[in-house]
């Protein structure tokens, strides 16, 4: 491997991302964009029983952004709403294989979990926090 | 593997290098091989050195006070305006005006040639400028209700001719790009000028990429205004310079208001200082306008028509070695005589920053983005851009870790 970065886990799910495409009629939707790679994610979600029931993303972007979303769809689908609640930064960096990422691509794994974080609380009429906020970006 | 032809080469690398202490330095446990000239350049010791020396020796601020440090001060401070009068061959030091840096430069020749624009009057930029050259120019049209014409760019990456002359056709002002810091071409400028000219407009040249890399004559293009960069020709950041002509910027209205640029301030009415200090107020980056004379005369000595030379050569390796590679698009001219030695690119459908991450890896420093010229990468219909930029200390075994650095990128990724 030629770089700490590109970790087996991040290869994978870029090059077979899971979840890619669209649901027909998601119940909650939220994109955004990180200026510096222009990557753009988009998560879709589904709710039942106080659960995820279906989720997928769409985006655009660098490896570490497409396979960092690809693989939180799959920590996410099932998991109660309150477990969602507290997948972190911490959460999403170790499913990612703990990447040396750096102090700027960071961001590019952060997006989806900030879009997945806005999607939630969207459906729950709430609105994510300055701090949670802050912490993703 | 390349062969270099080290015999015809004019510059000497070894003892080039020699000079730039953080070359010596490793990244990532590799070779630093540093291709991101276009975004700045290295230092050369000579000119940290200028830095030190004028901060231990005779730190001072210049033009106002009597002492022996200020004398000294202002006097190195004034030989730096002389040396760039010298370096792109205006008339007088009149001419030089030091801004923080190129972008500033382009705000002032904006604000200088726009005071009295009326509406429906006419500015013309081209799709290859700079953001620091497009968007003064589209901001003070639609202050003053100016129209903005774009030039278009060809299939060849070159300026379309017949458009420009028919945007030009009642013009008021026609900024654009020496150098292409995206494309790499070199805009005939002395020719541009002179069409620009022929139909009464007056022209703004961004020299930002060019004046580090080709020998630049701003009385034989003929040019009203040019921009330069301190820190893109080794250097220090925090400078830039505005060539104006006297006459022109004699008549425009000053840019900043203070100390410095003033004559003499009455309670109902202040008059301006003379050139070139009417446009520079308050206290100027004096410690690094001094340190650009160092690299001043490091290019002078080595000479701009050999680096020229020595670019040209690297041209065609890297045109060669990225050739060979599968899926590689270069976005600029094929001809080395036609560009500089900054080549944007993309491999496949892999992200630039993906492609960056993975040469830096191997110790290889390039930049990924839109390199501030948003409306180019729209028109070539990509997000963005890797981009590897060349200058004197590079040479064969930089093209060469590039190359293989870019083999290694496609092995991890597809």
């Amino acid at each position: 491997m030629s770089s700490d970065m590109y970790k087996e886990i991040i290869l994978d799910y870029y090059k077979n991302p899971r979840n890619k495409g669209t649901l027909e009629s998601p119940q909650s939707v939220a994109r955004d964009s990180n200026p510096l790679c222009g990557d753009v994610v988009e998560m879709q979600l589904n709710f039942s029983d106080g659960k995820v029931s279906e989720i997928k993303f769409n985006g655009d972007g660098c490896a570490i952004s497409q396979a960092s979303a690809s693989m939180l769809t799959e920590v996410v689908m099932g998991k109660t709403i309150e477990e969602v609640r507290k997948i972190d930064k911490n959460v999403l960096l170790e499913n990612l294989g703990s990447p040396n990422l750096g102090a700027v691509r960071i961001k590019c794994a952060l997006l989806p979990l900030k879009v997945m974080k806005t999607a939630l609380y969207q459906y729950l009429g709430e609105s994510i926090t300055r701090e949670e906020s802050n912490s993703l970006s | 593997m390349l062969e270099p032809e080290i015999a015809a080469h004019p510059l000497d690398l070894e003892k080039i290098r020699l000079d730039f202490p953080i070359l010596k330095r490793t990244v990532h446990g590799k070779r630093l091989v540093y291709l991101d000239n276009a975004a700045t350049t290295q230092k050369p010791q000579q000119v940290i050195d200028a830095i030190s020396d004028y901060y231990s020796n005779y730190n001072s601020n210049i033009h106002r006070s009597v002492h022996l440090l200020a004398e000294e001060a202002t006097e190195a401070f004034e030989n730096t305006r002389l040396k760039v009068q010298n370096f792109i061959n205006a008339q007088s030091t009149d001419e030089i005006v030091f801004t923080k840096n190129a972008t500033e430069a382009l705000n002032v020749a904006a604000r200088c040639t726009t005071s009295s624009l009326k509406p429906g009057d006419k500015i013309v930029v081209t799709e290859m400028d700079h953001h620091s050259n497009f968007v003064p120019w589209q901001q003070i049209a639609k202050e003053k209700r100016a129209q903005l014409e774009i030039v278009f760019t060809t299939e060849d990456y070159e300026i379309d001719e017949s458009d420009l002359e028919s945007k030009l056709d009642g013009a008021k002002i026609f900024a654009f790009t020496h150098m292409s810091n995206v494309l790499g071409t070199i805009n005939n400028a002395r020719k541009f000028t002179r069409i620009a000219h022929e139909k009464g407009a007056l022209v703004v040249l961004d020299g930002a990429q060019s004046a580090p890399h080709i020998p630049v004559n701003v009385q034989d293009i003929g040019c009203d205004y040019f921009a330069l960069s301190a820190h893109k020709m080794l250097g220090p950041t925090g400078v830039g310079c505005l060539y104006g002509k006297r006459d022109l910027l004699l008549k425009a209205p000053p840019f900043l208001l203070g100390g410095d640029m003033i004559r003499e301030v009455h309670r109902d009415r202040t008059t301006w200082n003379d050139l070139p200090w009417k446009f520079e107020a308050g206290t100027s980056n004096i410690a690094d306008v001094i340190a650009f004379a160092a690299a001043l005369d490091y290019l002078t000595r080595l000479g701009m028509k050999n680096l020229q030379i020595h670019e040209q050569e690297i041209c065609k390796a890297v045109l060669a070695e990225l050739s060979k590679i599968e899926d590689l698009e270069i976005y600029g001219p094929k001809d080395p005589e036609r560009r500089g030695a900054v080549f944007a690119f993309n491999l496949g459908g892999i992200h630039a920053h993906d492609i960056a991450s993975i040469l830096d890896a191997e110790g290889i420093a390039i930049r990924s983005g839109h390199h501030c010229a948003q409306i180019l990468m729209e028109k070539l219909g990509v997000p963005a851009t890797s981009r590897a930029s060349f200058y004197l200390y590079n040479g064969y075994d930089d093209v060469d870790a590039l190359s293989k650095g870019l083999h290694k990128v496609r092995e991890v990724l597809n």
